[in-house]
């Protein structure tokens, strides 16, 4: 063995290709922190927006369907026209 | 043009009356400024270098906690309303009020100026411009200050809102006129400062107005 | 201007915009998708800031579209005042909050870049400072409407206020541009600037890109929910008149 090189065990060359992307040239704690803000933000705001979406939608609906009982009770009873 | 004046006239009255008003302001500005070497230290060279910076925000600061007083109280006992039915167009309204309000708020702050300026260690060559751009600037808040009240009025807990609403448009204010003293005090040119927050002031005599009538009309419907 | 009117019609509204739905969240996934992988994996990392200068392909856009969704925001604004359309007020409305989050993203990831870049976690650069006022007109304009009870009184007041700060952000623009050159003549994130590289350029059009679709996307969904709320709204309203006892 060659004194004063120092070998690096080639164990699996692709992981040290992964690895190298996840260090970021080690700048990794500042680069995954702001990719993961950004996603967790944006991810964020769509899945609340959406969330209010379905949530007020759902309530429209049973408002929606609660009129349309109350006005077919309300037919049986009088021959007015609906408004 | 009568109607106007008379406006004025009105507010500055009920404003000597409520004389704590004045005071308030006069006060707090003092005392903010105060606070400073309290809380820096007393090094001259240091007090000297943030000086026109103090000063200008503890203008702002005070500007924004009177503004209050701008249109609420007259919301409250419905003169607002009776205000709104005179000839006078609610343009001119907004802007006597916002007059008075300057008269008994910015004027304060133009004059004291120059004894915060001795306690913060003010460069002497910068006095004269500090009185100038604070008499350019303050109207300048208090027409800005005038949309923030405008908007809230009526509002209980209007008082933070405001403050949000306002800073933003105070800033460019804020940013020259600490320009044209620390100009001043390093010996080059105040002018452009100067012409910049006279231009401002120019720009938030018209908008003020337009936008405060605007906002009151939708309050006091 | 006639035109317009044919969406003014909020079911209208609700037909096309699901219709387009699919297509602008497709789209967006594809401009991130892609620009994340050529941003992160192909582009090459800067000779000065080392890999760290990939921030900026989620710093830029947001802080860009930033100021491009507040034009939305007063664009709308003045079509509210003006035309009195019923759709503007809920557009402009809805803008606000995606507005916001962009700058926040733009200030994280702004400090977040500055810290390995300059040892520091904030600086007071022009572009980060505009971006922190231009927070607090979002938070003031999503406050104004929250502070008003009544739906259409809230509508003008944002406007007006929307209006006065669109013609401001060029005077509050111009005055930190101008405050920052006098207070720091150090270097600016230039990641606009004569350096960018073409291999740069294309990765952060496809993030501009996801963002605006983003924008399209969150958009809709919000202005639809604020549609079905006024609809609730106004349902309660005549369910309690009608039946003379409140519903549940």
């Amino acid at each position: 063995m060659a004194r004063g090189r120092p070998v690096r065990p080639q164990q699996n060359n692709g992981m040290d290709l992964v690895d190298e992307f996840f260090r970021m040239g080690g700048y990794a704690a500042y680069i995954w922190p702001a990719f993961g803000v950004t996603a967790a933000l944006l991810i964020g705001l769509f899945v609340r927006s959406r969330l209010a979406l379905k949530t007020d939608q759902k309530t429209l609906d049973i408002l929606q369907q609660a009129r349309r009982d109350q006005r077919a009770s309300a037919g049986t009873a009088k021959t007015e026209s609906d408004a | 043009m009568r109607e106007f004046w008379a406006l004025v006239r009105r507010d500055l009255v009920l404003a000597r009356r409520q004389g704590s008003a004045a005071t308030s302001v006069a006060v707090f500005f003092i005392l903010t400024v105060t606070l400073f070497p309290l809380g820096v230290g007393p090094e001259s060279a240091l007090l000297g270098r943030i000086a026109s910076g103090v000063i200008w925000v503890a203008a702002l600061l005070a500007t924004m906690l009177s503004l209050d007083r701008l249109y609420q109280g007259d919301y409250e006992d419905g003169s607002l309303d009776l205000i709104a039915l005179s000839p006078l167009p609610l343009e001119l309204v907004s802007l006597a009020k916002t007059l008075a309000h300057w008269l008994t708020t910015g004027l304060l702050l133009v004059l004291l100026s120059p004894l915060l300026g001795v306690l913060m260690q003010l460069e002497g060559s910068a006095y004269l411009t500090l009185v100038a751009a604070m008499a350019l600037g303050t109207p300048s808040l208090s027409l800005f200050g005038s949309i923030g009240a405008a908007l809230t009025v009526g509002m209980k807990r209007g008082g933070v809102l405001v403050s949000l609403l306002v800073i933003p448009l105070f800033i460019p204010v804020l940013i020259f006129g600490v320009g044209a003293v620390g100009a001043a005090a390093d010996g080059l040119s105040q002018r452009p400062h100067l012409l910049i927050l006279g231009a401002i002031f120019m720009f938030s005599l018209v908008l003020s107005p337009v936008a405060s009538a605007a906002a009151l009309r939708l309050n006091l419907e | 201007m006639a035109n317009m009117h044919r969406f003014a019609n909020p079911a209208r509204f609700t037909r096309i915009s699901n219709a387009l739905l699919p297509w602008l969240t497709g789209a967006t996934v594809a401009f991130f998708g892609i620009g994340l992988y050529l941003g992160l994996f192909v582009s090459p990392p800067d000779y000065q800031q080392g890999d760290s200068v990939r921030i900026m392909y989620v710093h830029v856009p947001a802080a860009t579209l930033a100021s491009g969704v507040y034009a939305v925001m007063a664009i709308a604004s003045a079509i509210a005042l003006i035309w009195r359309h019923p759709l503007a007020d809920i557009a402009a409305k809805s803008s606000a909050p995606i507005g916001a989050v962009f700058t926040l993203i733009a200030l994280v990831t702004g400090a977040l870049w500055g810290q390995p870049t300059w040892g520091t976690w904030w600086v007071w650069d022009a572009r980060l400072t505009s971006v922190l006022i231009m927070l607090f007109l979002y938070l003031g304009y999503m406050g104004l409407w929250e502070a008003f009870d009544d739906d259409r009184r809230a509508a003008k007041a944002a406007a007006i206020l929307a209006l006065v700060g669109a013609v401001n952000l060029p005077i509050i623009k111009f005055s930190v541009e101008w405050w920052n050159t006098l207070h720091q003549p150090a270097s600016i994130i230039r990641a606009d600037g004569p350096t960018i590289h073409p291999d740069l350029l294309i990765p952060l059009a496809l993030m501009w890109g996801g963002f605006l679709c983003f924008f399209a996307v969150v958009l809709i969904i919000r202005m639809q929910r604020e549609i079905v709320a006024r609809r609730i709204h106004a349902l309660q309203t005549l369910y309690v008149a009608s039946d003379g006892h409140a519903v549940a």
